[in-house]
């Protein structure tokens, strides 16, 4: 019998990381917590994470975006 | 959706729910990060990596017909087959899929409204298994490829007579980044193509990232100036996006003569002894 697989708690932000607007999605499947961050502008995925929670995988993401989006240049 | 230009193209998550399972059905994820297939995907749903199974590995172009045939053929899928597409990245890869398979004449093709996201949200349900559909049997047309600019239409389209349309973000487009916040830089130099208007692609979509309604996108393209009255050239930095506005432009509004250059400005931004624009436009 397979397990009936769903989304949960699924939630959506915005905030700013390193001067960039980013927008944090984070939800729940069966026991593992998942969060994506964005760039908003444009729109592309920069960073995820999983992790046993919510606040584990949202704190392992932004760490992995905030070190992304630090390295993007402005040149004017 | 019943106002689009062509409602066939574009499914509600809901009809998805309901169809899935239709053996003349197959519903294909399409990402540039697999690993949001690999959390859980729609029921079903068949994986596809953009960069490695849609995209030649050698030369820098979309599959040649025989490898399109392959893949298809090996996702189940037949010339009849319906088959409907959604992925990451609010769809931009399922544009791009979707393009593709224009390209190569695929008929009944669809692109799931809002998206992988969109599904989530909604808290529908997923599956992590893979699904292993068999083999059938596919014979692509040979490549349409009025759907697509390449270079030197772009450059003679800036002679006039082509509305140009960069759909990058602002800053992309100003120079003053040289790629998406976050990811690595692709080009040489900033800007855009002289001319081009900016109309970034996100416009196109609502905050649960579905389309907007037909007169909305109407109006929108409208006050930017693009009528439809002249061909349509769109590009972004590597096509992806710029799929997205193609899919836009001619399937929701029906608008005829638009292109997506899919070289973008990984291509333009590289070019030797070619003038760009930068600023605001």
């Amino acid at each position: 019998m397979t397990e009936d697989l769903r989304s949960e708690d699924y939630q959506r932000r915005t905030d700013t990381l390193a001067g960039w607007p980013v927008k944090i999605v984070s939800y729940r499947i069966g026991a593992t917590h998942y969060c994506h961050i964005d760039n908003v502008s444009p729109g592309a995925t920069i960073a995820r994470a999983n992790a046993a929670s919510r606040e584990a995988a949202e704190e392992e993401a932004i760490a992995k975006a905030a070190g992304r989006l630090e390295k993007t240049q402005r040149h004017s | 959706m019943q106002d689009y230009a062509h409602p066939e193209s574009i499914v509600s998550t809901e009809w998805v729910a309901e169809n899935k399972d239709n053996e003349e059905v197959v519903v294909v994820e399409v990402d540039v990060d697999t690993g949001g297939y690999d959390e859980g995907h729609v029921p079903g749903a068949i994986g596809w990596n953009w960069s490695e199974q849609l995209c030649d590995q050698v030369v820098r172009d979309i599959l040649p017909k025989e490898e399109m045939e392959n893949l298809l053929a090996s996702s189940g899928i037949s010339n009849d087959t319906t088959v409907v597409l959604y992925g990451d990245n609010n769809n931009w890869f399922a544009a791009w899929a979707f393009w593709q398979m224009k390209i190569y004449g695929h008929d009944k093709v669809r692109i799931m409204n809002g998206g992988r996201g969109k599904w989530l949200e909604e808290g529908r349900e997923i599956s992590t298994e893979i699904p292993a559909p068999g083999t059938a049997e596919y014979s692509a047309a040979e490549a349409d490829n009025s759907l697509r600019s390449f270079l030197p239409a772009v450059q003679e389209a800036l002679g006039g007579g082509v509305d140009m349309v960069d759909v990058r973000s602002p800053e992309e487009y100003s120079g003053e980044i040289l790629a998406p916040p976050g990811l690595p830089e692709t080009c040489q130099r900033g800007g855009h193509v002289p001319g081009a208007r900016s109309i970034p692609w996100g416009l196109a979509c609502n905050e649960d990232g579905t389309f907007k309604s037909r007169e909305e996108l109407a109006d929108l393209y409208s006050s930017r100036g693009i009528s439809g009255d002249r061909p349509v050239i769109a590009y972004c930095r590597i096509g992806e996006r710029s799929s997205h506005t193609w899919f836009v432009l001619k399937y929701l509004l029906g608008l005829d003569g638009v292109t997506n250059y899919d070289g973008s400005w990984t291509e333009y931004g590289n070019l030797v002894g070619v003038d760009v624009e930068r600023g605001e436009g």
